[in-house]
């Protein structure tokens, strides 16, 4: 299976990736023949069989409604890129 | 005027969890603090971190599910929904996906013309996204608080079965009241603890008898019911002028989303996320899925007393109420029931503690009513003030018009201001005969009283009314009938 | 022996007889790294004073009479994707090159427990993606036994720093075969333990049904003792399992004598390299030796593995890695026009080159109108898979495989061919589909110097029976006492 150049700029965009053209073209073979190999897969005849997400058998593990020591709010900003006063700082999300 | 046209509306109701921490953390969910403080690791996204769902959230979605009468599901499991914004840290919300806790179900709401059933496609659980503030500034940055990121809520989603505004507004109500009874929810719209998203859309019948469906409309931003009453009456004529100009029906236009401007009174087209249409949803690795037992769900139901729809029919079958009594009491809120039973504690028979309750306390109600306490005057109060007019120490009409409301405005008794205000029924046997007396001897009345008494049963409401005049209303008319009638036949 | 030779069940065993100081053990592993880690590479943040600090508080702390913990004053290194509070945690990424966590992982917080001594940070690949240590942002780890190698990956300076004796012990993760693979080239031993045995709260994830944090190790008795510091349940953890943790240590001293060893026939088949396969059908006549009796079985879905695997992992890693986007912590580009572009070049300049490779097959993998022919089907033939293996455990105890099909190939060698890369984990990465438990025990030599491993694979939570076939091998032979010459 070939993986076209539209593809990847499609899916680098679902991504939030920034590539370049070069990036691309390489990308565009690499996932192409990444792709063949999987192509393997459709030789099985999956019908009727349950996907497996987990592979552990256990299931309602919960915690109690207690609440806990919240960090400071330098501590919740001390890793932001960018900051202002006591929110992190982000470019507007509407474009012009 | 008749609309040429039916209003199709399902409403997506998201409602926040009354608990004490987040959905997946130990964070408290107080409204109103200072911006990022309430975080751990795990609201900011860090890497590393891990979701632990709180069992209380689970619990009292449980407890809506069952209110609501939806099927609620054996087998549910967590799913992460993608997309990149400043205010989902982690770059998917969880949520429930093709497995959600609780499926089907109904909300019956009371209308004019009786009660009408709301189905509920299903109820899922899922966290609350923080708040990206936008700078008034152009080209200045957005302010991200993760305070409510990973708050726990609950999204009621209904079929497309309310077909009037008011229909919605009814709903939205009696979805309030039930999650506030069950203090599954506290449903304050302002501070977004209930928030309200309509898809909308018209069949419009055509001259030739032929139904026109137009495009669905999703319909977000608005802030209090009222705003969802009146964007649904803006929403429903705009849809109908755009079809009479472009005349596109459904598929022929892609659904839109528009957000309602309050201050504006009108509907505008919101920018889609980018491709919100691919949300790649799969398993939340992180969580393991829960399985509901029937033991479960009857320790739910037993902690969760009568519920509405059991108190309803008590209503009706108990104490002879109307449908339409039994519900209102209900579905106005656990206080309002709680002073109707009050008021039969107080020995007040029960259809005259529906009718006082749900025809003058209530509409003496301010604000919203949130314990027995923001109702008055009190239920003891009250069964006095009935208790006079039963005992004939003061009229009907004078006890709802004149004393009641003075009780409210001024916290008195009913005796106090009915002295006050000199409406206390004379039960003086003597006066009564005295003024009736008076009354058939009148010249000015001769002409009644021989009407009356040649067979005309018309004639005796003017005496009557000569006798109430003359009393200045403080006679009980029952025995002013009874004397009067006495003494012109015999 | 020096002390840097030595293993750290022993270094245990003397530092709590008081024969050796923490100070002492910490100041020769130190100068062993600022000798060889020029050439070896292994750690990415080193810190001497702060651990001989550590060291000396610990031998105070012994002095005083209070009691310590089980790992009183043994280094350890530690793999860079293991949040540890205030110390730089990178993921061998751009990314997170200046993150610093306010939090540490579980393991982080059980080896401060028990008073183990962090040396420092060790290299990886960016993400855990890779298998040669290679996509490090920082360097490339060089394997300790021809520098011309890679040491396998991603936990490839774990792995390195102790074939290198530059630690005692080490932690690893390990999501498809990285610590299995990195141990195997290394010489060492690597267990990757069943899904749910460690907590994974505080490490980076990749893929998170799938990622498992283990010890890496000289010997297996090495590799028992810190997991058995370190396995148990978590309440920040869903998915760590409430399951007893046996005293591993003693367990695994039980012979093999009557156990019944699974061989797969077409573990041995095309793409094996035959001195891996003479090593490892060697190494199971060891066994037979011992008394484990050898079964033949079929594990008939094992071919799909990759294909399956490469899915899976991709998919969520899409989704882990979606949280960078130099928002709230991390690397942001300068530059950029409105949100979308901000975020587009902070992911385009922050993340390597298979990062990004590995997010677009996996967002390619889970987007509408190809998530079932992908991601759904990946999911039923992994169901397939552990099938394969419940079937095979109902009849033998443990199996044994190679672990990778190659000894450690040439720096360079295959970084232009992702899928040949990718092949490379094909003995190891169905062990992480079946959320199995597998461990790598050092098993010979190519003729070229380089180490061979023997992987044994045990069914959910046997890392006992696993550790104790390993530990039965390396009592008949001496490949783990051979150090590299640096």
């Amino acid at each position: 299976m070939s993986f076209s150049r539209e593809q990847v700029d499609k899916v680098a965009l679902l991504s939030r990736l920034e590539l370049t053209d070069e990036e691309k073209d390489r990308i565009s073979q690499q996932l192409g023949s990444i792709l063949d190999y999987i192509e393997q897969l459709g030789e099985l005849d999956t019908e009727g069989v349950e996907p497996l997400a987990h592979c552990l058998p256990i299931q309602n593990v919960f915690r109690e409604d207690v609440v806990e020591e919240s960090l400071s709010i330098d501590e919740a900003l001390g890793n932001a890129p960018k900051r202002r006063d006591e929110f992190f700082a982000v470019p507007p999300p509407i474009e012009k | 005027m008749s609309k040429p046209y039916k209003i199709l509306i399902g409403l997506e109701v998201h409602a926040q969890l009354q608990t004490n921490t987040k959905l997946f953390s130990g964070m408290p969910t107080t409204f109103g603090m200072r911006p990022n403080s309430q975080t751990s690791p795990l609201c900011i996204g860090m890497p590393g971190t891990l979701p632990v769902m709180n069992k209380r959230a689970f619990e009292l979605a449980m407890k809506a599910g069952l209110a609501f009468d939806c099927t609620l599901s054996r087998f549910t499991k967590w799913d992460r929904k993608q997309y990149y914004y400043p205010d989902l840290p982690k770059g998917y919300q969880i949520s429930q996906y093709d497995l959600p806790f609780a499926e089907g179900g109904a909300v019956d709401i009371t209308i004019e013309e009786g009660t009408k059933r709301v189905r509920l496609i299903r109820v899922h659980l899922e966290e609350d996204a923080g708040k990206n503030t936008h700078s008034d500034k152009k080209g200045g940055d957005s302010l991200v608080d993760l305070n409510r990121a990973g708050v726990p809520l609950i999204e009621i989603v209904s079929e497309p079965d309310m077909e009037t505004p008011e229909e919605a507004k009814a709903y939205l109500e009696t979805v309030r009241t039930l999650l506030r009874d069950l203090e599954v929810s506290d449903c304050e719209m302002q501070e977004g603890s209930l928030r309200c998203d309509a898809n909308v859309n018209l069949h419009i019948t055509k001259p030739d008898g032929t139904i026109a469906k137009t495009p669905i409309v999703e319909i977000k931003n608005m802030n209090s019911i009222r705003a969802v009453e009146r964007a649904l009456y803006y929403e429903a004529d705009r849809q109908y002028e755009l079809w009479q100009q472009d005349g596109k029906v459904m598929g022929e236009a892609p659904k839109q989303t528009r957000g309602w401007d309050d201050a504006r009174g009108v509907t505008i087209p919101q920018r889609e996320k980018e491709e919100a249409s691919d949300y790649r949803y799969f398993p939340e690795p992180d969580l393991v899925p829960i399985v509901i037992d029937d033991a479960w769900i009857e320790r739910i139901k037993a902690e969760m007393g009568e519920t509405s729809g059991d108190r309803i029919e008590r209503y009706k079958s108990e104490y002879g109420l109307s449908d339409y009594n039994a519900d209102v009491l209900v579905t106005k809120g656990r206080a309002v029931s709680d002073y109707f039973e009050e008021l039969l504690a107080q020995k007040v028979e029960p259809k005259a503690a529906a009718n006082w309750t749900i025809n003058d306390v209530l509409s003496h109600a301010v604000g919203r009513v949130k314990t027995i306490d923001d109702l008055n005057p009190a239920p003891k109060e009250l069964a006095e003030l009935i208790g006079m007019v039963k005992g004939k120490k003061l009229n009907l009409n004078d006890a709802r018009e004149k004393v009641l409301p003075a009780m409210v405005e001024s916290g008195k008794s009913a005796p106090e201001i009915s002295k006050e205000l000199g409406l206390e029924v004379v039960l003086d046997t003597g006066a009564i005969d005295a003024v009736c007396d008076e009354v058939i001897n009148d010249p000015k009345m001769a002409k009644s009283v021989d009407d009356f008494k040649g067979g005309k049963e018309k004639a005796f409401g003017a005496l009557m009314g000569q006798v109430m005049r003359r009393s200045q209303g403080k006679f009980p008319p029952d025995m002013v009938t009874k004397t009067l009638r006495e003494k012109l036949t015999s | 022996m020096t002390l840097i030779q030595e293993s750290a069940t022993r270094l245990v065993d003397q530092l709590r007889a008081g024969d050796v100081s923490a100070e002492a053990v910490t100041r020769a592993f130190c100068d062993r790294i600022e000798a060889v880690d020029d050439k070896v590479k292994a750690f990415l943040h080193y810190d001497r004073d702060a651990a001989l600090d550590q060291a000396r508080a610990i031998d105070k702390k012994r002095q005083s009479g209070a009691s310590v913990g089980r790992l009183a004053g043994l280094p350890i290194a530690v793999k860079d994707i293991l949040c540890a509070k205030g110390m730089p945690t990178t993921c061998a990424s751009k990314m997170l090159e200046t993150f610093v966590p306010p939090y540490d992982a579980h393991v982080i917080g059980r080896l401060r427990e028990e008073d183990a001594v962090f040396l420092g940070r060790v290299n990886m690949d960016e993400f855990a993606m890779g298998s040669s240590t290679e996509n490090s942002a920082v360097a490339s780890t060089r394997n300790p036994w021809n520098t011309d190698c890679v040491p396998g990956g991603s936990s490839g300076g774990s792995a390195a720093a102790v074939a290198a004796c530059e630690a005692p012990i080490s932690l690893g993760t390990d999501t498809g075969g990285s610590i299995r693979q990195p141990a195997s080239y290394c010489g060492i031993v690597g267990l990757k333990p069943t899904y749910g045995r460690v907590s994974r709260y505080g490490l980076i994830a990749f893929a998170s049904s799938l990622d498992q944090i283990g010890p890496m190790a000289r010997t297996v008795d090495d590799a028992a003792l810190l997991l058995e510091c370190i396995a148990g349940h978590d309440r920040h953890d869903a998915t760590s399992a409430n399951e007893p943790v046996p005293e591993y240590t003693k367990e695994i001293t039980a012979p093999i004598k009557g156990l019944k060893v699974g061989i797969v026939p077409d573990h041995f088949g095309e793409g094996l390299d035959p001195e891996v396969e003479s090593a490892v059908r060697a190494s199971l006549d060891v066994l037979k030796d011992q008394g484990a009796e050898l079964v033949e079985i079929d594990l008939p879905h094992k071919k799909y593995g990759i294909a399956a695997y490469y899915l899976v992992a991709t998919a969520e890693a899409s989704s882990n890695l979606a949280r960078y986007d130099g928002v709230h912590y991390g690397f942001r580009a300068e530059n950029f026009d409105g949100l979308i572009d901000m975020y587009c070049k902070t992911r385009g300049q922050g993340f390597g080159d298979e990062v990004k490779r590995r997010i677009m097959l996996g967002t390619f993998a889970l987007s509408a109108g190809y998530r079932d022919a992908y991601y759904i089907k990946a999911l039923q033939v992994r169901r397939l898979i552990k099938n394969d293996f419940d079937a095979a455990f109902a009849t033998v105890d443990v199996i044994c495989a190679p672990t990778a099909p190659t000894p450690a190939f040439k720096i360079g060698e295959k970084t232009d061919d992702p899928l040949s890369m990718y092949l490379s984990d094909i003995y190891t990465v169905s062990t992480n589909l079946a959320g199995i438990c597998g461990l790598n025990v050092p098993c010979g030599f190519s003729k070229a110097g380089l180490p061979i491993g023997l992987q044994i694979q045990s069914p959910p939570f046997g890392e006992t029976v696993a550790m104790r076939v390993g530990r039965a091998y390396q009592q008949a032979t001496d490949w783990h006492t051979k150090t590299p010459s640096l």
